[in-house]
């Protein structure tokens, strides 16, 4: 690890105030992406922000039809909160399935679709739930959220505040999850949604996609069946030691018929 | 019965300190005045040093001193060494390519030393390790074992085609002979994957120089510190053996890894005496990925020659193991000595021939690692039984029955220079298939294949060889150093017992069962003795623990102390008893007049012995003993392993279901320790079945899976509960325990186990690891056809 300045802001105007007049300064939600690679000294930023202490960023709640979660919210909260399980339970059971327990308890859903990696299992449910970015300027649909691998729309000094989830009249999460990191080789959230139906896919591509002719066919008939006669082109999926592009189109079929099953009952 | 006793399930002493988190490893230990040391580490598979720029750091926060190898060889610092001679089988001697502490002319893997940085605060070395100039040529690398035969680079320029020997072993007139006239011949091409170690704790050192003595001690991750004393005095010139003191405290697991002299520990040795203050050095985990010795990285092609009943006839073996770029301590004997004297498994084979080639390539450098060659001989052995089932249309279980060596039939001599001590190979299968309820398996298939799963049995027969020896036989076919163990047992003035061992703990829980052995031959409360190890300057020089050799040889060395020190007491009981020697008998702790009442407890014969108010005139004051036990041949654990597995076959993930364990370990000291054991041993076999694998970039040779978070470790959520069961029991001859060694054998019989359970799932062949994707497309392939139709 490089030295760095450590600041604990009690605010989000602070911690803003911090982004702006420190332009190398990264922010530290719960850290299980970023001190790893510190660690391994292959980050120098010259101050963390760590927003631990700002009670506003935590926390879930009801609000129109639909949950809000607070950024700095830990996925084990997430996982166990009886909230989320009677409104969304896919989203519960996705925060389940990430890492291990002590990853849970400390890494968090801002942290996680801040940080987007191509195989964490954040976005597939904020993009298959049709979610909201509020952020400390503004409003970000999940659609305009995960720009590429590992890149966001959000500005240099901007914070998310909260993810506002609308309750979809049914979903699912499915992942095949690596034996090693325990991220998603593929991981495929179905919902039916008040607005349609939605298919987001992570860990196959670069970056969190809509599987939209699977949306398509979900639309005339919202069963398993569905899946068998959509192509998924291994030309645009990752391959690597673990899993060839072959391999993930295949899974992510599996996979869309396993979360379609969940979204079920 | 003694309480706490040979037999006892006794918890283990040693984890009041671990599980509270008392233990005191290296780290724990620091020293006044204490410098540290980073190890600047070759970014290239293959490269030439150019040049290596030390004013680029000198000048740096807290950076004392910069060395490289030059400087170890101006201060006649000697290479490492490989400590078992093998020769070709044209007679020549193996090629072995010069092994520096710190690389000098060429850097041949990623994470090759290139030099030492020693500063006043690990974060300052770091630094500078980072800013060091180093100039390289880069070159091509020899990264694929396969091709390392005719591959255009040498890792070593005076070695070639890579080649370090070619050697073989048994009669291959005998074994062609036989394969002419089979019924049938099975042959198989086998990958045994490359793994890294991975112990719990990683490597360490922390090296300080007392200039009034004239003398280093060494604080140091070691499997078996007198070893590294003799090699570091003997051949690295560190210090006079006598002037070095290695002390292995509390060891966080090794499986091998840290029996061997690595170079770090000889120049932060090497360093502290120069620099005239201590040096520590840790590693990192991903440090550790690179630099210690990773295990296995066979190919090999093997065929079995059966007669129409299922008879084996012959066994004809060709293996090609990687050495990686140098010959690590003990890598020369793990692929040759320690593998084709295995590879008559259970079974009664007539002939076997093997011929075992070693390639160096521009990768970690391979030696031991949890059952050093056995596990590679069981994965071919009992996948060719497999085989030979299926061509044959034979049962499983009945192939292996048909050709069990008969327990009768012990000792048994192989073809392969094997004497088997004992065993009972039948009955465990029978047990195991019992227990396992075989009989019932197809109804449990039919139940998966109606969830949508397919499901498979598998059967290992293993047979291991623990405890290397006789000494005399293995130095004749080259090794270093004698097999023999030590032992020291020692009584104090109040009664209590201090026993000094030359093995060392790093897991196995010595400290218990040596302590149940003390307390059943004395009649000591077990809470009374003290086991000592680990420390050159306490214990009696000793060999160290690796190859399931403990208890059978270190463990018989402190019994015949113990014998000792009964012999001398029966005399000094005599004495206070006013009877005659040949009068005295010892049991449960007490010396007693045949046939009387009168009697004195061993505490009261030690306090006799040392204060000698009334004492046989003739006899040295004092109560203590040492032994050491060479003894007359290896110990033959084995048992058979029995697996199902159910394989998705939407994914080709595979989850092992169950798990039945019938062990024969002779007589089992601690059956909770020995059980733990298999567990451990088990789930190591697991991940090397299922999810462990050191892939290498075929062109740049950088390690691919050096972290975590792409080297796949088995938890807890991949084991099912396991069955364990220890069978009646054959006591091994070579030991009057009767003990035979249990820390290795789950590591060898469960690869084919597993695998054998996924061929019987799927009906098709994977190579290990059965990862998902490989079992998915193992399946595609012979699904095609039949979706063609």
């Amino acid at each position: 690890m490089y030295a760095f300045d450590y600041h604990r802001p009690q605010s989000l105007d602070e911690a803003a105030r911090l982004l702006r007049e420190r332009p190398e300064a990264k922010l530290l939600a719960g850290g299980h992406t970023l001190l790893p690679t510190l660690k391994q000294r292959l980050a120098q930023p010259s101050d963390l922000v760590d927003l631990g202490a700002i009670a506003e960023l935590r926390g879930i709640r009801e609000e129109g039809n639909g949950l809000t979660i607070g950024a700095a919210t830990p996925h084990g909260e997430v996982e166990t909160s009886e909230l989320v399980r009677r409104l969304i339970p896919a989203l519960a059971e996705l925060a389940g399935e990430i890492g291990d327990p002590q990853v849970r308890n400390r890494g968090t859903l801002g942290g996680s679709i801040a940080n987007n990696d191509p195989a964490a299992d954040w976005p597939a449910g904020v993009v298959g739930c049709g979610a909201v970015v509020r952020t400390t300027r503004r409003e970000i649909a999940a659609d305009d959220f995960f720009t590429g691998m590992c890149e966001t729309a959000l500005e240099p000094d901007e914070i998310i505040t909260a993810v506002h989830f609308p309750r979809p009249k049914r979903a699912g999460y499915a992942k095949f999850p690596n034996p090693a990191s325990r991220y998603a080789v593929v991981g495929v959230f179905v919902a039916e949604t008040d607005d349609g139906v939605r298919v987001a896919v992570t860990g196959a591509g670069p970056c969190v996609f809509r599987l939209t002719a699977l949306e398509q066919a979900l639309t005339a008939d919202f069963t398993p069946n569905a899946v068998d006669g959509i192509e998924v082109d291994a030309a645009e999926l990752n391959a690597d030691i673990h899993a060839s592009a072959d391999y993930r189109a295949h899974l992510v079929k599996v996979m869309a018929k396993r979360a379609i099953q969940k979204a079920l009952g | 019965m003694v309480e706490k006793g040979i037999g006892q399930p006794v918890p283990r002493k040693e984890d009041r300190r671990f599980v509270t988190g008392r233990g005191r490893y290296t780290d724990d230990i620091n020293l006044p005045g204490q410098l540290h040391a980073v190890f600047v580490r070759s970014p290239h598979a293959h490269a030439r040093i150019r040049r290596i720029d030390k004013d680029s750091v000198l000048g740096m926060p807290g950076v004392v001193a910069v060395l490289t190898g030059a400087d170890a060889e101006a201060d006649g610092i000697g290479p490492l060494i490989c400590g078992w001679m093998i020769h070709s089988r044209d007679g020549s001697p193996m090629k072995m390519g010069t092994h520096r502490v710190l690389a000098t002319d060429k850097v041949r893997y990623v994470g090759d030393r290139v030099a030492c940085i020693v500063a006043e605060t690990p974060h300052q070395a770091r630094d500078a390790a980072e800013a060091l100039v180093v100039e390289y040529e880069e070159l091509e690398p020899v990264v694929d074992l396969a091709t390392a035969h005719d591959a255009p680079a040498r890792v070593h320029d005076d070695i070639p085609h890579n080649l370090c020997y070619d050697w073989e072993l048994g009669d291959r007139a005998a074994v062609d002979e036989a394969f002419a006239r089979a019924a049938k011949v099975v042959s198989l091409d086998l990958t045994n994957n490359r793994l890294v170690p991975n112990a719990m704790e990683p490597r360490a050192a922390l090296a300080a120089y007392d200039p009034g003595k004239d003398e280093i001690t060494l604080y140091l991750t070691s499997q078996n510190p007198h070893v590294h004393r003799l090699v570091m005095s003997a051949f690295n010139n560190i210090a006079p053996e006598h002037k070095l003191r290695v002390v292995a405290p509390d060891v966080g697991g090794g499986f091998g890894s840290k029996i061997f002299i690595y170079g770090e520990e000889c120049v932060v040795a090497w360093a502290a005496r120069r620099l005239g203050r201590p040096v520590k050095w840790r590693e990192e985990r991903s440090e550790a990925f690179l630099a210690d010795a990773h295990g296995r990285d066979h190919l090999t092609h093997a065929e079995m020659a059966v007669d129409e009943d299922g008879r084996i006839l012959a066994l004809r073996v060709d293996t090609k193991a990687n050495l990686g770029a140098y010959m690590s301590t003990f890598s020369s004997a793990i692929p040759t000595y320690l593998y084709a004297p295995l590879l008559s498994g259970q079974y009664r084979i007539p002939a076997i021939y093997a011929r075992v080639r070693t390639y160096y390539t521009n990768t970690t450098p391979v030696d031991a690692y949890r059952g050093a060659g056995r596990p590679e001989a069981c994965y071919v052995v009992e996948t060719l039984v497999d085989a030979a089932a299926r061509e044959l249309g034979l049962d499983r279980a009945e192939i292996r029955r048909r050709n069990f060596i008969p327990k009768d039939a012990f000792p048994y001599e192989t073809p392969v220079i094997m004497t088997y001590d004992s065993g009972d190979y039948a009955t465990c299968l029978e047990r195991a298939l019992e227990l396992a309820d075989y009989a019932g398996f197809e109804q449990r298939r039919r139940e998966a294949a109606a969830r949508g799963k397919l499901r498979g049995i598998g059967i290992a027969c293993y047979i291991e060889a623990c405890g290397i020896a006789p000494s005399q036989a293995a130095i004749s076919l080259g090794a270093g150093v004698g097999l023999w163990e030590s032992a020291e047992v020692r009584f104090t003035h109040t009664g209590k017992v201090q026993v000094f061992t030359g093995t060392h703990t790093h897991g196995q829980g010595h400290e218990t069962t040596f302590s149940q052995l003390v307390a059943e031959a004395l009649g000591v409360p077990f809470e009374d003795v003290e086991v000592i190890h680990g420390d050159t300057a306490a214990t009696p020089v000793g060999m160290g623990t690796y190859g399931s050799r403990s208890q059978a040889v270190g463990g018989e060395a402190i019994l015949r102390a113990c014998n000792k020190i009964i012999e001398k007491g029966k005399k000094i009981a005599a004495h206070l008893l006013e009877a005659s020697d040949a009068d005295i008998e010892f049991e449960a702790g007490t010396f007693r007049v045949k046939g009387t009442d009168r009697q004195k407890t061993i505490q009261e014969v030690a306090f006799a012995a040392y204060v000698p108010s009334s004492y046989p005139p003739d006899l040295e004051p004092g109560l203590e003993a040492s032994a050491f036990f060479d003894p007359p041949n290896f110990t033959f654990p084995s048992g058979t392993y029995v697996c199902e597995v159910e394989v998705d076959p939407e994914t080709g993930q595979v989850s092992v279901e169950k798990w039945v364990a019938v062990d024969d370990f002779g007589r089992v000291i601690n059956p909770l320790i020995v059980e733990g054991q298999v567990h451990g041993g088990v789930v190591q076999g697991l991940g090397q079945a299922l999810l462990e694998h050191a892939i290498y970039d075929r062109e740049s040779g950088q390690l691919l899976t050096g972290s975590f978070m792409d080297y796949a470790m088995p938890r807890a959520d991949h084991v099912p509960d396991f069955v364990v069961e220890f069978a009646p029991g054959s006591p091994s001859p070579s030991n009057s325990l009767g003990a035979k060694g249990a820390g290795e054998a789950g590591a060898i019989g469960a690869p084919p186990a597993i695998m054998n359970a996924i061929w019987d799932a799927i009906g098709v062949r994977v190579e290990m690891p059965a990862t998902p994707e490989r079992v998915w497309r193992a399946l595609q392939s012979v699904r095609m056809p039949q979706a063609a139709e």
